[in-house]
């Protein structure tokens, strides 16, 4: 496959961008997007150039190291994948892609297309965890019974892998999806009742507080989401931190 | 952005929803009321009397719709201005089509459209009401002739096409608004259920096609007799 690359060249978060065209010949439609990305660095490295920054890790899918918007779109076209298990059979022989880092003031661009997620970080920081001395005498997990369905919810939610594409996709740059998917992995949870008001409401002001945008319903981070984190957590959050606003205790 | 006037986004679209939910229940009993004056003149009549001079409605009911509908609106450009904020730098290409409906992503262009509207419908209905019972101090409801005057005003208003025609636009806007409108305020309050969400979703496409629908049938049912 013959390729003209668009890339957003930025070479650090205080520089001004812009789009850069790059022509890429010989592309095997089966290898994985970011391989076509290193190839053409390869080339820009042999031309002596600076190859392009971009994040990756475990190129399966589950760390949510890679982040590219892709032709107007979080992760490219696919559904349900992450940008390392997108395939170059997905694009036709000529076309021109655009490739973009993600756009959201939380999250900075550092160089080409690598932003700063660390408010994902910040964020979970402010409560999404479960405060228990594991050391030495760890209870059996089977030892407390759970509802299937709630385990199951549970699990469904805890595979969000914070890439940041609901942020990225969301037209408000909204990152209700992933702080919703913290929220409620251990919100439906035993172990997580106790902490459960104080982490929604910690959390949901850390995202504030970060400069992420209003949510609007209007879903578009369901679809984008590479594991398909659903929309009835962000309404499950929605419960749950109303209903510690209105406690005394929280 | 984090407790703009103490809210956090969370609280901030629970009151959105919540005002939304109000102006829903209005909306449905202002076309029902309206929709009357198609089938009886007299019925019409009698129930906008009532609704004109009612001390409830109209020194309790009435001033809360102006709040749920100024604070709608100005939660909603606060919301817009707040999101446009979050993203400094655009994307080159997006494709946002691809995956959120155009009514989603429009909110604030179908609202700013419907405001307009009650611009004029406030000019056309509101104030010459407000003229007539509180600067006039004509509470009695009868025009020169002794009768009702509200199904003879409401026809008037009609005469126009241009007035006419901008009513039916102005409700295909309302229509877009609450496609979206309707279930979204479900979610924003935390109600999403496997079970009952998809009927809400229903509900809430019929009550966009119809309430809005009841409205232009009303707009050019009086056209059309005027």
């Amino acid at each position: 496959m013959d390729l003209t690359l668009k890339i957003w060249r930025q070479k650090n978060r205080e520089a001004k961008g812009e789009m850069k065209s790059y022509p890429i010949k010989g592309v095997s439609p089966d290898s994985s997007f970011l391989e076509m990305m290193d190839l053409l660095n390869n080339e820009l490295i042999e031309k002596g150039e600076d190859p392009v920054a971009f994040d990756h890790d475990c190129r399966e899918g589950i760390c949510g190291s890679c982040s590219m918007y892709i032709n107007g779109e979080a992760h490219g076209p696919d559904r349900m994948v992450t940008t390392c298990q997108l395939h170059m059979r997905k694009f036709k022989d000529g076309e021109t892609i655009h490739i973009e880092p993600w756009r959201a003031n939380a999250f900075p661009v550092e160089k080409d297309l690598v932003v700063d997620r660390s408010s994902f970080d910040r964020i979970m920081n402010a409560g999404g965890f479960v405060s228990v001395n594991t050391s030495g005498n760890t209870q059996d997990a089977n030892a407390t019974p759970i509802p299937k369905e709630d385990a199951d919810n549970a699990f469904d939610a805890a595979t969000c892998i914070g890439c940041g594409a609901c942020v990225a996709t969301c037209k408000n740059a909204s990152a209700m999806l992933f702080v919703s998917a913290k929220v409620s992995q251990l919100a439906l949870l035993p172990q997580g009742r106790p902490e459960a008001k104080r982490r929604a409401t910690h959390m949901v002001e850390q995202m504030d507080h970060e400069g992420f945008g209003n949510c609007t319903n209007t879903g578009a981070c369901e679809v984008e989401c590479p594991k398909g984190i659903s929309l009835e957590n962000i309404a499950r959050m929605n419960r749950e931190y109303l209903s510690a606003s209105m406690s005394s205790d929280s | 952005m984090s407790t703009t006037n103490g809210m956090t986004s969370i609280t901030r679209k629970f009151f959105m929803a919540l005002s939304g939910f109000f102006l829903l229940v209005f909306l449905l009993q202002h076309c029902v009321i309206n929709m009357l004056s198609v089938i009886s003149p007299e019925m019409f009549n009698t129930v906008s009397h009532f609704m004109g001079t009612n001390p409830m409605v109209q020194f309790a009911l009435q001033p809360v719709l102006a709040f749920g509908v100024v604070f709608h609106l100005g939660m909603g450009i606060m919301l817009e201005l707040q999101n446009n904020n979050a993203r400094s730098v655009k994307y080159a290409m997006n494709k946002p089509g691809e995956n959120a409906t155009w009514m989603s992503r429009n909110m604030i262009i179908t609202g700013i459209m419907i405001m307009l509207f009650l611009g004029l419908h406030f000019y056309d209905f509101w104030l010459p009401e407000l003229n007539v019972k509180f600067i006039q101090g004509d509470m009695s409801g009868l025009n020169a002739a002794g009768e009702f005057r509200y199904f003879e005003e409401l026809q008037h208003k009609f005469h126009d096409p241009i007035r006419t025609g901008l009513y039916v636009v102005s409700f295909l806007f309302l229509a877009l608004h609450l496609l979206h409108g309707f279930q979204s305020a479900f979610q924003s309050v935390g109600f999403r259920h496997n079970k009952y969400t998809p009927m809400i979703k229903k509900l809430g496409d019929i009550y966009a096609i119809m309430v809005p629908l009841g409205f232009v049938t009303i707009a050019v049912f009086h056209f059309l007799n005027a």
